[in-house]
């Protein structure tokens, strides 16, 4: 079985970090699976991990009360699903539920954030591959905000 | 032999409207259909290229092009699909089988499957742009040893949107093909992806370096797939747009489809994104 730094390495997210960096957050990780329809969280609990999505595909959905549950996006394979954990006041602003089978490496907030307060090197690589995430699922929403297949 | 002559005059005459008859009407979403059309002389076929499009003229109201959605390799049947938006498509969608629209056509150029050949192929549809990309899907499908990787992302805002369903359902099932589709809002009945064609692009299965890229949907759509085709590391001479304006003519001479230095019915409507780049991002052109 492969440590949890090997797989973080083969993983987009951390792609070229340097290696004493991937010890220190791997330290903060563990694997974790989730079945199809079994939610990873729901909007407004505690965001106390952030996922490495190594396998399957997650639903990210708000709840409507016309319409049910709204799916606003997909993550997969090579995706990362949250980054509530870095802004307080630390809680999901969705739900997020597996459409498959969903393997993934799970990391501690607490943890995470304690190492980065402590490393601001670390802290700042984090963010600015958080940025890079967000700057995409803005661009991603007001492609959706602009209709485009108007 | 006058009546041979007659007939000839209304081939070669591209301002004058051949009458087909509606042989079968098909909706493909709340708001598109596809009607199925053969000429009234029998002796008459109608070939033409992946990407053409045809003027059809509802008697009496009016006359809008339309692009073929039906394969080439089967040209006793005309085929469009369309949606019912304006005028002359809401009267379209009244009609029944039987009926009659004229037709004048096809113009414009294609798409380029031939040039395509030896390399991967990816087609990125939006909403209604299913319909002009599918004939090149056929012509590839129908020399498929000739290509690498073929993939088709299609993209539309709802699951109700999506057109040509059971054909999408046959394709998914073909080991040669890879076909993703996304949506840009859904309920939870929904088990596929969410989110814009573009983000599709990223993790799809092909060499950028060995592809050629047919996009076809709105401009803002075409615009953002081929930044991300790019970002892929496809070259601008490798993705090819079909491009829409308001064509009257369809040969050039009205002037209406001026987009830039060409016409988009003479010149196009496919055209290489080197060649409208920086056109597409111009506000008045």
């Amino acid at each position: 079985m492969k440590a949890i730094e090997t797989l973080l390495a083969e993983h987009d997210f951390f792609k070229d970090l340097e290696p004493q960096y991937l010890e220190l957050i791997a330290g903060c990780g563990k694997n974790v699976r989730f079945d199809a329809g079994q939610y990873i969280f729901h909007e407004g609990e505690s965001a106390n991990e952030f996922y490495v999505i190594r396998y399957g595909q997650v639903a990210l959905e708000a709840h409507d009360h016309r319409r049910g549950q709204v799916t606003l996006q997909t993550l997969h394979e090579g995706d990362v699903l949250g980054w509530s954990w870095l802004i307080p006041p630390y809680r999901w602003h969705y739900n997020a539920r597996p459409l498959t089978l969903v393997r993934a490496i799970a990391l501690d907030a607490t943890c995470l954030r304690t190492k980065c307060d402590e490393d601001h090197h670390l802290g700042y690589e984090l963010l600015k591959r958080f940025a890079t995430v967000i700057v995409d699922r803005l661009d991603a929403t007001r492609l959706q905000v602009l209709d485009v297949y108007g | 032999m006058v009546e041979l002559l007659e007939q000839r005059e209304q081939i070669l005459d591209p301002m004058r409207p051949e009458p087909f008859v509606i042989q079968r009407v098909g909706r493909e979403s709340y708001d598109t259909f596809t009607v199925e059309l053969a000429p009234r002389d029998p002796y008459r076929t109608f070939d033409f290229a992946p990407g053409q499009f045809n003027m059809l003229y509802a008697f009496g109201v009016g006359e809008i092009p339309i692009s073929i959605s039906g394969d080439p390799s089967h040209p006793e049947r005309l085929v469009h699909t369309t949606r019912a938006v304006g005028t002359v498509t809401n009267a379209m969608s009244n009609l029944k089988v039987g009926d009659e629209i004229g037709v004048r056509g096809p113009f414009g150029n294609e798409w380029p499957v031939n040039q395509a050949s030896g390399h991967d192929v990816v087609l990125v549809a939006g909403g209604i742009g299913l319909a002009p990309l599918r004939p090149a899907l056929y012509q590839v499908l129908r020399h498929r040893e000739r290509y690498g990787k073929v993939v088709l992302l299609y993209g539309t805002r709802s699951p109700e949107d999506i057109l040509f369903r059971s054909e999408l359902e046959r394709w998914r099932a073909r080991f040669d093909l890879e076909v993703y589709i996304t949506v840009d809002y859904a309920d939870s009945k929904w088990h596929s992806n969410v989110g814009v064609v573009t983000k599709l692009i990223p993790k799809a299965p092909f060499d950028p370096l060995h592809t050629v890229a047919m996009i076809c949907g709105p401009e803002v759509m075409m615009r953002f797939t081929a930044i991300e085709l790019q970002k892929r590391g496809v070259s601008n001479d490798n993705i090819y747009v079909s491009m829409e304006r308001n064509m009257k003519c369809a040969v050039g001479f009205c002037g209406h489809c001026q987009f830039g230095p060409v016409f988009i019915c003479k010149d196009g409507p496919i055209f290489t994104y080197q060649q409208v780049q920086s056109w597409v991002t111009r506000w008045v052109v």
